[in-house]
């Protein structure tokens, strides 16, 4: 087990060094840093200090270094338009996001379990058909006009909803609905296969032998079992929600990271742009750890895999 | 010495060409329908456009659709902020969306096709090198990647079609590893090494053409993926630079008009996006369970 675990951080940590060397390797191929690390319009004395104050002027790994040494003091630049340090604004976000990502995740959650187990309890059938068309729609409408159409609808027209902002539980729906909607497909899917290969198992077809309700073999017997694959997909997917809900937060306005990211761009502030990329990856690198330990605790077989 | 209960006679396979052949009347109708009708749309859009997309009447902002009360015949599906034709703008935009699609995914999959066989046949350090950055790489949100790279190098569609080629490649890279893997150990692939052939003629000449199909299948089914990103980069202000039309800047400009009840900016270039990938992921679906047996799902 403690080699397992001692070689599984080992790959996070090269999948963690290979993240900064990425990013570090894009920002200086295609241009001079400086031009980004300055604000717009900036004197070329400006940018000469900006050269020496980041050391641009010496050896490239030199460079990586300065820039792994602040990493790991937690600095992840200063931002040009809040003029406070990236993290901090980074963490007084993330809140937010979260909150977001955890109602989208319970809209998921609602909506793709039942939906799930409905196809799958009704193979080829009317309800699996339409589970299908749901899944497939969930995947090609993009979740930014989603949330266009839900403002239109509800803020423009019927004037239920507030169409942008943060504040009141009121103002969490739309966007949660939107960031959710794309999620909900995946974890139908998970579901429904999940679902089948329980019931194919030879303990449902006890439970059946056994003279048991069919609602109460599926409700008590399969759908227990068939939730542990649903629930880990719905762990992972909660961080990856966190990083993807910029075009969602972006046309609700909501105050998380993905709209700092936003901002970030528009006011061409490139440690924020670089500060949330960063966090990002690192998050669901580390989580993706995590997940592969917990896995390793449970079941034993993993921990023997190379 | 053999009883006939040793010989089996087994049904001689039918040729190549006939067991892949596409019958016409298999494809599924609706999905090809509406990706011919938007490449020819992309084809033609100098000659189907009504007017100018880029170019506005600014006494004719915010035109209504035809059929709405102040609409006109003149600007079928109403204008924009700068009086620019709506359906001007969506004809063109399906030029832009489909040359980013297709680009971006034939860079993704020409890339991550090569590096997966080189890193399924040669593997050793080259495997291990190409895997860890594919890991790494798979792990980033492609969204966000794609936004710090565009933030990076500035809008253009040809940026644009790089930084997606460069965020998909892994999902092929992938792929395609696991399939050679189980290809190198094959007889014909150890009757070449036999042979005395290079490497690099086993992994063009015996290796590529086995793997071919699986890429395809991707391809068809990353061209969704791929139409999505464009749009929301565009969106994000990070993709198409206007005033060149594309649909998710539409739904940008559309944004602001949302509120006054402009619905059209809104709707039609969604629906537009809606049906592209639609359409892409049906047939890229059918060709799935068409090209690969192995993949099909129950």
């Amino acid at each position: 087990m403690g080699q397992f675990i001692a070689r599984r951080t080992g790959y996070c940590l090269l999948s963690l060094f290979l993240l900064s060397l990425t990013i570090f390797f894009f920002v200086r191929v295609t241009g001079d840093p400086a031009a980004l690390l300055v604000e717009p319009g900036a004197s070329v004395a400006d940018i000469a200090a900006i050269h020496h104050q980041f050391g641009l002027d010496r050896p490239l790994w030199v460079q990586y270094g300065l820039f792994m040494w602040s990493l790991m003091h937690g600095d992840l630049g200063q931002s040009f338009y809040y003029q406070t340090p990236v993290l901090e604004l980074y963490l007084s976000r993330l809140p937010n996001s979260l909150m977001l990502a955890a109602v989208a995740m319970g809209f998921s959650l609602l909506i793709g379990i039942p939906s799930g187990i409905l196809a799958s309890v009704r193979v080829g059938r009317f309800w699996d058909k339409a589970g299908k068309l749901f899944a497939l729609l969930g995947l090609s409408l993009p979740s930014f006009w989603v949330g266009l159409v839900l403002i239109l609808v509800f803020s423009v027209y019927l004037r239920w909803l507030p169409s942008s902002g943060a504040g009141t539980p009121l103002h969490l729906i739309m966007p949660a609905f939107a960031l959710g909607w794309y999620f909900a497909a995946a974890h139908m899917r998970l579901t429904r296969s999940s679902m089948l290969d329980v019931l194919g198992s030879e303990y449902i077809k006890l439970a059946r032998l056994k003279g048991l309700p069919e609602a109460l073999v599926i409700a008590k017997h399969a759908f227990k079992n068939a939730l542990i694959p649903v629930l880990t997909l719905a762990g992972i997917n909660l961080v990856i929600m966190v990083n993807v809900a910029v075009v969602v937060e972006t046309v609700f306005a909501w105050p998380g990271i993905g709209r700092l990211l936003y901002e970030g761009i528009t006011f061409r502030d490139f440690p924020i742009v670089q500060g949330v990329v960063l966090m990002g990856g690192a998050m669901i690198v580390i989580v993706n750890l995590v997940i592969d330990i917990l896995y390793a605790v449970i079941d034993p077989r993993i921990r023997l895999e190379r | 010495m053999s009883t006939p209960a040793d010989i089996i006679v087994l049904p001689s396979p039918p040729p190549a060409a006939l067991r892949y052949a596409i019958r016409i009347s298999e494809v599924p109708a609706i999905p090809t329908l509406i990706l011919v009708v938007i490449v020819l749309v992309a084809i033609f859009a100098n000659q189907l456009a009504p007017h100018n997309p880029e170019i506005g009447n600014l006494t004719a902002r915010f035109k209504p659709p035809f059929w709405q009360a102040g609409g006109s015949m003149k600007y079928l599906l109403g204008t924009d902020q700068l009086g620019r034709d709506v359906l001007s703008r969506l004809i063109f935009g399906a030029r832009v969306s489909m040359v980013v699609g297709i680009m971006a995914v034939l860079v993704a999959g020409v890339v991550g096709t090569a590096l997966g066989i080189l890193s399924g046949y040669l593997g050793g350090w080259v495997d291990q090198v190409i895997m860890r950055i594919t890991d790494t790489w798979l792990a980033l949100p492609a969204l966000t990647f794609a936004i710090f790279l565009a933030a990076i190098v500035g809008p253009s569609m040809w940026n644009i079609v790089i930084i997606l080629g460069i965020t998909y490649w892994t999902r092929y890279a992938r792929v395609i590893r696991g399939e050679v893997l189980s290809l190198r150990e094959r007889e014909f692939v150890r009757l070449a090494i036999v042979a005395g052939c290079s490497k690099w003629t086993i992994m063009t000449r015996h290796i590529l053409p086995n793997v071919i199909n699986s890429a395809i299948v991707l391809g068809s089914l990353m061209l969704g993926v791929v139409i999505i990103t464009e749009a929301t980069l565009s969106f994000l202000g990070v993709g198409v630079p206007p005033p060149q039309p594309a649909w998710g800047l539409m739904l940008s400009d559309g944004k602001q008009g949302l509120m006054v009840g402009y619905w059209w900016l809104t709707v039609f270039p969604g629906c537009c996006i809606m049906l592209m990938v639609l359409a892409a992921n049906l047939l890229g679906d059918w060709l799935r369970v068409k090209l690969d047996p192995q993949l099909r799902q129950l």
